[in-house]
């Protein structure tokens, strides 16, 4: 096989790996924060694409413009969702946290599919159709740019946690709860902040995606399992894990998209999946922390 | 007991079973299929119930059980012309082996809770891409099932009636190996492991069997399940039998009724059948709508009746009787 389509396969990989990246770490931090696996992480994204496609199409704006106010919109929007529903049941057993999660996602995706149609929509963003050419390799646009601010985004979350006083409270939670609590930190509050800021990055990354990804009310589905291969492989509640992780899954479905016929692409995915949860289930950078 | 010495529990099961077999013949055809469909959501979360219920082993992949017992039954039947009632005993056959490799493979690494759920829903997504890539399974396309008429033989009839019965039957089936587990020495397990796998390990039961034997009976019923629907419809795809939508399907009902319950199942569906079918008579349009009505249920449910509708129907009559 041609070299060139393998590196190609692993440029495109590693491009929608840095997406994959926002959507893992931001699913992480929910986790670590909340000990929550957050089913409707995907709906959030889904949102995300649908409010920018949405506005780009009635504002008659580019895409991009409309990323601070999606990611306000979805950080109000699990702020609520957290403050309303998840906080009355922080106490009860795992599965019932997952359970509704699950129940958010499937009324958010079918009250979207209600809306606005099964049809598959695509925003035709001429201003970025281009891609650079080098030694037959291709770099396009909108992923590069995907890429980049999927990355930049990552790198705030991170300062965000490590040198702001809220990002403190928020890891001093995910720590110990109990301690956080006798200090006085308001855990209903911090939760709810916490759960707002995770769904403001998978807005982002449902906005950064827009020009170049379909949309469609059950979009989110693929991003969410994906992102759940990535937390178990990069380990769950491991920040960098999960960054490497998505990395690597990225890579891998690129490749299996070459290698493998038709929607089989997946299947590798599914296997490191299965496997890391059955021989390292503590993930590759299994650690306690966010 | 009543003056006459007949215990009335009898009448109510008599009455019970007169309107069974009386109600489809008195309905037009259109509630019939809402009574099937109630009848077989109600059969397939009561083959959930065994594992996720009474074990407490959370599985978001059950249509992995579901598929193989359509897919089987059916290959069979369009290859070798099979009865479709022999494919379906192979099928559950199956789905119960299936079962087992994914229980020994999970339990035996000792995956619990939502790690366990994410595995089995990562199960049935393998088996949905490998049926859309094999000729065998006809990819995406999906299967046709050849129409043979009024063929009670092949498992097929133009009357709902014969699809009612039989639902009907495996529903009482699956009642009746709910009800000796539950009352049985294997519920006192299962509900120990549920409560909590360690102690139960303490104190000497086998949990790795007695989980492997949950499994085992649930995706034996389920795949059982899968056969019905392939013959209901006549025609099976990937998404349909391997979907997470299925998946999602098979356990609302328990969860909803009331987990490790014998009748909760039966309770979720009776809610959720009739509620499926207004809201999609109300919002109409496209396939799926109604799932916006049950995640705000499932919601609801988790948050104010963490045991389901029927826990909280116990609690409430015990409280005005006592």
């Amino acid at each position: 096989m041609d070299t060139n389509i393998l590196i190609q396969a692993i440029i495109s990989g590693l491009l929608m790996g840095g997406v994959y990246a926002l959507v893992a770490v931001s699913l992480n931090l929910i986790f670590g924060v909340m000990k929550i696996i957050n089913f409707a992480h995907g709906a959030f994204m889904m949102l995300g694409m649908y409010f920018t496609y949405w506005v780009s199409i009635f504002l008659d704006i580019h895409p991009y413009l409309s990323l601070f106010t999606s990611m306000s919109a979805l950080f109000v929007i699990g702020f609520l969702i957290q403050y309303g529903l998840i906080n009355r049941i922080m106490e009860a057993p795992e599965h019932n946290q997952l359970l509704l999660t699950l129940g958010i996602a499937l009324f958010l995706e079918n009250l979207a599919l209600f809306l606005w149609s099964p049809n598959y929509r695509m925003l035709q963003v001429t201003t970025l159709a281009g891609a650079m050419h080098t030694h037959k390799l291709m770099f396009s646009t909108p992923r590069m740019i995907a890429f980049g601010a999927a990355l930049a985004m990552t790198l705030l979350l991170y300062l965000f946690l490590t040198k702001t006083d809220s990002g403190k409270a928020i890891r001093a939670i995910s720590q110990d709860r109990e301690g956080a609590h006798v200090i006085g930190i308001n855990m209903k509050i911090i939760y709810s902040v916490a759960f707002g800021i995770g769904s403001a990055c998978v807005a982002a990354a449902g906005t950064m995606i827009t020009p170049f990804f379909y949309i469609t009310p059950t979009v989110g589905l693929v991003f969410v399992i994906t992102a759940f291969v990535i937390v178990v492989l990069g380990g769950l509640g491991s920040f960098w894990g999960a960054f490497f992780g998505a990395l690597i899954v990225g890579i891998a479905e690129s490749l299996g998209e070459v290698l493998l016929p038709g929607s089989l692409k997946q299947v590798p995915i599914y296997s490191i999946f299965i496997l890391t949860l059955l021989l390292r289930p503590k993930g590759l950078f299994g650690k306690k922390h966010v | 007991m009543s003056k006459n010495g007949i215990p009335k529990i009898l009448f109510f099961w008599f009455g019970l079973i007169l309107i069974a077999v009386l109600l489809p013949f008195l309905l037009p055809s259109y509630f019939v299929h809402v009574l099937i469909m109630i009848l077989f959501y109600g059969y397939l979360g009561t083959s959930w119930n065994i594992l996720g219920g009474y074990a407490g082993q959370f599985s978001f992949g059950h249509a992995a059980f579901f598929g193989i017992g359509a897919y089987t039954s059916t290959l069979a039947f369009v290859n070798w012309q099979t009865s479709p009632w022999i494919g379906m005993v192979f099928g559950g056959l199956l789905g119960g082996l299936l079962g087992l490799l994914i229980g020994s493979l999970c339990f035996h690494y000792g995956l619990r809770g939502p790690y366990f759920a994410l595995a089995t829903l990562a199960f049935a997504e393998l088996l949905r891409l490998i049926s859309l890539n094999l000729d065998l399974t006809g990819k995406a396309m999906g299967i046709l099932i050849p129409l043979k008429g009024n063929a009670p033989l092949s498992f097929q009839h133009e009357s709902k009636i014969f699809y009612y019965f039989v639902i009907l039957l495996m529903l009482i089936g699956a009642l009746w190996v709910t009800r000796r587990i539950d009352g049985g020495k294997i519920g006192d397990y299962l509900a120990a492991i549920r409560e909590d796998e360690d102690s139960a390990e303490a104190i000497g039961v086998n949990t790795f069997a007695y989980k492997l034997l949950g499994i085992l009976i649930s995706g034996f019923l389920t795949a059982l399940g899968g056969t019905f629907y392939a013959q209901y419809f006549l025609y099976i795809d990937p998404p349909v039998t391997f979907g997470v939508g299925t998946s999602i399907e098979i356990f609302l009902r328990p969860i909803v009724g009331g987990m490790g319950t014998v009748y909760g199942p039966i309770i979720g569906a009776l809610v959720l059948g009739p509620l499926g079918e207004v809201t999609r008579g109300i919002l109409g349009g496209y396939h799926g709508v109604h799932l916006m009505i049950y995640g705000a249920i499932l919601v609801g449910v988790i948050i104010f009746l963490p045991k389901g509708i029927y826990g909280w129907l116990d609690g409430f009559i015990r409280g005005h009787t006592r």
